[in-house]
């Protein structure tokens, strides 16, 4: 990105001021060294934001912000309905709801060791991965639009999990004001055979050793502690949330000029909250949200089954689910005043800090767990809430490393076999059904997450508490 | 590249930070839809791997071409989603904005396909259907993996 536009306001922090048919700033937070390689498209992609109707305070772009659809990656906006704000299809993406989820295994690299091959093909066995798999959970009808306004509690109440795991995850595992009657016909066929999958591309499931901590209280809080054994699941809403993203997107590109929106771009695609296309989207979309909670769910059940088969009685507890695709409703004070507003988060992590009401007892006095991803080879993170960051970013934080090659780019350099091979020499341990898929996914074909999550602690979006390493990948 | 090789119909890919972008080339509009919709089917796999055993017949229809374009992607991909294919061969018509198609192809067999990703969408980004200055019909889009 041409520094020369920006604004620098901190080390990590640098504002576009509004111009032309922007109502707000747009801000990016990142040290120099990221701006510097973010793409081009990141400004233009958050200043087109800055010029939605009702946009609060101001475009925010994360660390680890890059090229997206309308939005970037890695982008935030807030929306006020008492000042004809809007909700964008474009805004949440595809993959409504896309999320990571931690299990705590209680087990130490040690005790892991003599089984991890055979914890490998069980895993690999147990959870379906990649084009082409099936899950074994097929919903009637009736049992469809139970799990759609149900989410993870659904799922719980199926026997797919524990009650206790509720509690660890975002809005209590069940996502409000969901109306599964705005989910079409199309979207529910396209999730039939697909509850309780892992897909494909940069969706993963990993077994992770903690080597590293930052802060140790915070991370003692969290249950996290050097050489333990985590587990760490990277999917979201399926076929289901693809097909929604879909449809409304293309409804709301069409229906724009009926709103007198000026689109800089069609994918920006959103419609008045206050509209009854703006209310029939948020109502598909939180649906979608609940079946990113179910299928995480039904996932995390299939997992404990795996562990169970080589390390019996060993419980997997959860330590966070996070989602990164979303439009959620929340509090903020705007100039002196208490508002509700649409917080748009498209590959970014909310990260509320300690004393927010809407945390679960268990991290109100030091904030929420903030899970980033890395990729096969790479790190992945623990982060913190922080209470700045709701004056900062609407509560807001990275979700990963993006990108830092393409997937064409990467097979050119790399093959799958090669990749599997030096990966085992490094001690990780991939299960794939496609060689190219993994070639795709190289990790030194994302970006260094490290960077990103210094960044992100740098501003105060996220404190660092622990980094994870990857031990066993099963990949898409 | 040289002109006549640039007038023949066929496809490539382009590169997208996170996803892929996929570009067909034809002197008919028709015909580039057809070069698309192997683009596609190029992202998941080599096309030359899939069979020729399965056969479906899909139609759109929209107010422009752009639309129109992206209504066939995202009926290949649900098609390609819910029933678990993949397709190697594609015959569209085009009349007043009106598609009718034929996608034929295979179930998706993992050892042979070593299908790399799924495809989520056809998104608006780089989205253009247009003529170029040697009359060519040039058919884009980014689509979400």
């Amino acid at each position: 990105m041409n520094i020369g536009q920006l604004i620098r306001r901190g080390e990590t922090c640098w504002e576009i001021p509004p111009t032309s048919a922007m109502r707000v700033p747009a801000v990016i937070y990142a040290d120099e060294e990221l701006i510097r390689a973010m793409d081009q498209k990141v400004y233009e992609q958050i200043t087109n934001v800055a010029t939605l109707p009702g946009i609060v305070e101001a475009a925010y772009a994360m660390p680890d912000a890059h090229w997206g659809y309308g939005f970037p990656i890695g982008g935030v906006a807030a929306f006020d309905p008492d000042q004809g704000g809007v909700v964008s299809a474009g805004g949440v993406g595809f993959d409504i709801s896309c999320g990571v989820r931690t299990l705590y295994t209680g087990l130490t690299m040690d005790m892991l060791r003599s089984g991890l091959h055979r914890l490998a093909d069980e895993l690999y066995r147990a959870i379906p991965a990649g084009v082409g798999s099936r899950g074994k959970i097929h919903l009637n009808p009736h049992e469809m639009t139970a799990m759609l306004s149900g989410g993870a509690r659904w799922a719980v109440d199926r026997g797919f999990g524990e009650a206790a795991d509720l509690e660890r995850i975002e809005e209590g595992g069940c996502m409000a004001g969901a109306d599964p009657a705005q989910v079409s016909a199309k979207a529910r066929e396209r999730q039939r055979q697909e509850m309780g999958t892992l897909g494909s591309g940069n969706h993963y499931l990993e077994v992770q050793r903690v080597v590293e901590i930052y802060h140790r209280p915070i991370a003692e809080e969290f249950g996290l502690r050097t050489d333990g054994i985590v587990i760490t699941i990277h999917c979201g809403s399926r076929g289901l949330g693809h097909q929604i993203g879909t449809e409304f997107l293309k409804e709301m590109a069409m229906a724009a000029a009926q709103y007198k929106i000026a689109l800089p771009d069609r994918e920006l695609a959103c419609a008045p909250i206050r509209s009854p296309l703006g209310q029939r989207y948020l109502g598909a979309m939180r649906a979608a949200i609940n079946c990113a909670l179910a299928n995480r769910q039904i996932l995390t059940h299939l997992t404990r089954k795996a562990v169970d088969t080589l390390f019996p009685g060993v419980r997997l507890r959860l330590l966070y689910d996070v989602s990164h695709n979303t439009c959620k409703v929340e509090k903020y004070t705007v100039n002196g005043r208490k508002k509700e507003l649409y917080i748009h988060r498209k590959g970014a992590t909310r990260a509320y800090g300690p004393g927010h009401p809407d945390l679960p007892e268990a991290f109100r006095g030091v904030g929420q767990p903030v899970l980033i991803g890395g990729s096969m080879g790479t790190s992945s993170y623990v982060l913190c809430g922080t209470e700045k960051g709701a004056s900062q970013a609407f509560s807001s934080a990275c979700h990963g490393a993006g990108r830092a090659m393409s997937r064409h780019q990467a097979t050119k350099q790399w093959r799958g076999r090669e990749l599997v091979d030096e990966l085992a020499r490094q001690g990780i341990i991939i299960r794939s059904p496609s060689l190219r898929g993994i070639a795709e996914e190289a990790p030194l074909a994302y970006k260094d997450a490290g960077a990103v999550v210094d960044a992100a602690d740098k501003a105060g979006l996220a404190h660092k508490i622990a980094r994870l390493e990857p031990v066993i990948c099963i990949k898409g | 590249m040289p002109k006549a090789q640039s007038q023949l119909p066929h496809w490539e890919h382009f590169d997208h930070d996170a996803d892929m972008g996929i570009r067909d080339i034809a002197p008919t509009l028709a015909g580039s839809f057809e070069q698309a919709a192997l683009a596609l089917t190029a992202v998941i796999t080599n096309p030359n791997t899939v069979g020729n055993t399965r056969a479906l017949s899909i139609k759109c229809q929209a107010p422009d071409n752009e639309l129109l374009f992206l209504d066939w992607i995202n009926e290949l991909i649900y098609q390609m989603s819910t029933q678990h294919l993949i397709f190697g061969c594609y015959k569209v018509k085009i009349e007043q904005g009106k598609l009718t198609a034929t996608a034929s192809g295979e179930t998706v067999d993992r050892e042979r396909h070593q299908p790399a990703v799924e495809i989520k969408g056809a998104t608006f980004t780089e989205l253009r259907v247009y003529r170029n200055e040697e009359a060519m019909w040039i058919a884009q889009c980014i689509v979400d993996v």
